[in-house]
């Protein structure tokens, strides 16, 4: 669903097209993320609200975005399809939003007893239920 | 749910646990298909911007001269229960992508490996990784209309697969054959792991 844009109009200019900037232009070109590791499956959290409202530099529109689905707990790749954007471009966004304390992230466990017996067998009955 | 929120006092919301099953097998054997199949969202195409830093590409001042690739993966989510959640990621067919592999099998429960017996050697490349890894696998044998079916055990005959790597015959198309295939997948963690208690 698209409005009718302002301007001439290019049938070229569809869906089908492709993002019509380069991904990487939110990222001011930058491939790595100042901080973190950003697994597919971490969680982002927003922070609480911010109480200063001037003074700190503005999101972009695509931070904006992250914040507002990261209300509650969402993965790295959920983001990344939920915005229509690569997962790199999310996580030098969300390396952003962790340095200036906007966000937390919840890496998955990763210890050998990981899952434990209980989790797999919850597992199986889950997906035997599905 | 609301009343579950206490539990972690210092998260502001209970954060879920999200199990990580990656989907391998050749190009075109259905890992699509599959992940679409069982996955309760449709079949999300979520795109990694690599940089290539390859042979000759020492500049490591900035990014002017890296390449960057795109390479769509597919993902699908099943939702176990409010603090439970599997995810199923794809891997790239092409064998160009094999660096990715690392990334999404770190930290995976297993993997399921995709096979079509008309092209059985196709499958291969995923069965050595996850060899390798020691990452749990089973093999899937997409049965494809009108192919010739083979029995599970000639299978692991051809692919000399472990006794205990379970072959399961499934129809990628059809939710209640992926979820047999998934399920076997876990038991065959669950199994593992039981093993790996008792010889300690």
């Amino acid at each position: 669903m698209r409005s009718e844009a302002p301007g001439p109009h290019h049938d070229w200019l569809d869906d089908d097209a492709g993002p019509v900037v380069r991904p990487y232009t939110v990222t001011g070109g930058r491939v790595q993320p100042s901080a973190g590791r950003f697994d597919l499956v971490a969680f982002v959290v927003a922070g609480p609200p911010e109480e200063d409202r001037d003074g700190v530099p503005q999101l972009q529109p695509e931070q904006r975005a992250i914040i507002a689905r990261a209300q509650r707990p969402i993965t790295v790749a959920d983001l990344a399809a939920d915005l229509n954007l690569p997962v790199g471009v999310i996580r030098v966004l969300l390396g952003d939003l962790l340095s200036s304390g906007r966000i937390s992230m919840y890496d998955p466990p990763t210890s050998r007893q990981f899952p434990d017996d209980d989790i797999l067998k919850a597992v199986v009955d889950g997906l035997r239920a599905l | 749910m609301d009343s579950e929120l206490s539990d972690q006092p210092t998260a502001k919301r209970r954060v879920p646990l999200a199990l990580k099953i990656l989907i391998a097998g050749g190009f075109g054997v259905g890992k699509t298909t599959l992940v679409g199949a069982v996955s309760e969202i449709r079949p999300l195409q979520t795109e990694e911007v690599l940089t290539d830093a390859g042979a000759g590409t020492d500049d490591l001042s900035g990014v002017e001269g890296k390449q960057t690739t795109t390479v769509a993966m597919d993902f699908g989510r099943i939702t176990i229960n409010s603090d439970l959640q599997v995810y199923l990621f794809g891997t790239p067919g092409q064998d160009r992508f094999w660096f990715l592999w690392d990334e999404l099998a770190f930290g995976a429960l297993g993997a399921v490996v995709l096979a079509d017996t008309r092209r059985l050697a196709d499958c291969f490349p995923s069965v050595d990784y996850f060899e390798r890894r020691g990452i749990p696998f089973v093999v899937g044998v997409n049965c494809f209309d009108g192919a010739k079916r083979f029995g599970a055990e000639a299978v692991r005959g051809a692919l000399d697969l472990d006794p205990d790597v379970p072959v399961v015959l499934c129809d990628a198309r059809s939710r209640q054959s992926g979820k047999v295939v998934l399920v076997a997948l876990v038991e065959h963690v669950a199994a593992r792991r039981a093993e790996r208690v008792s010889a300690n």
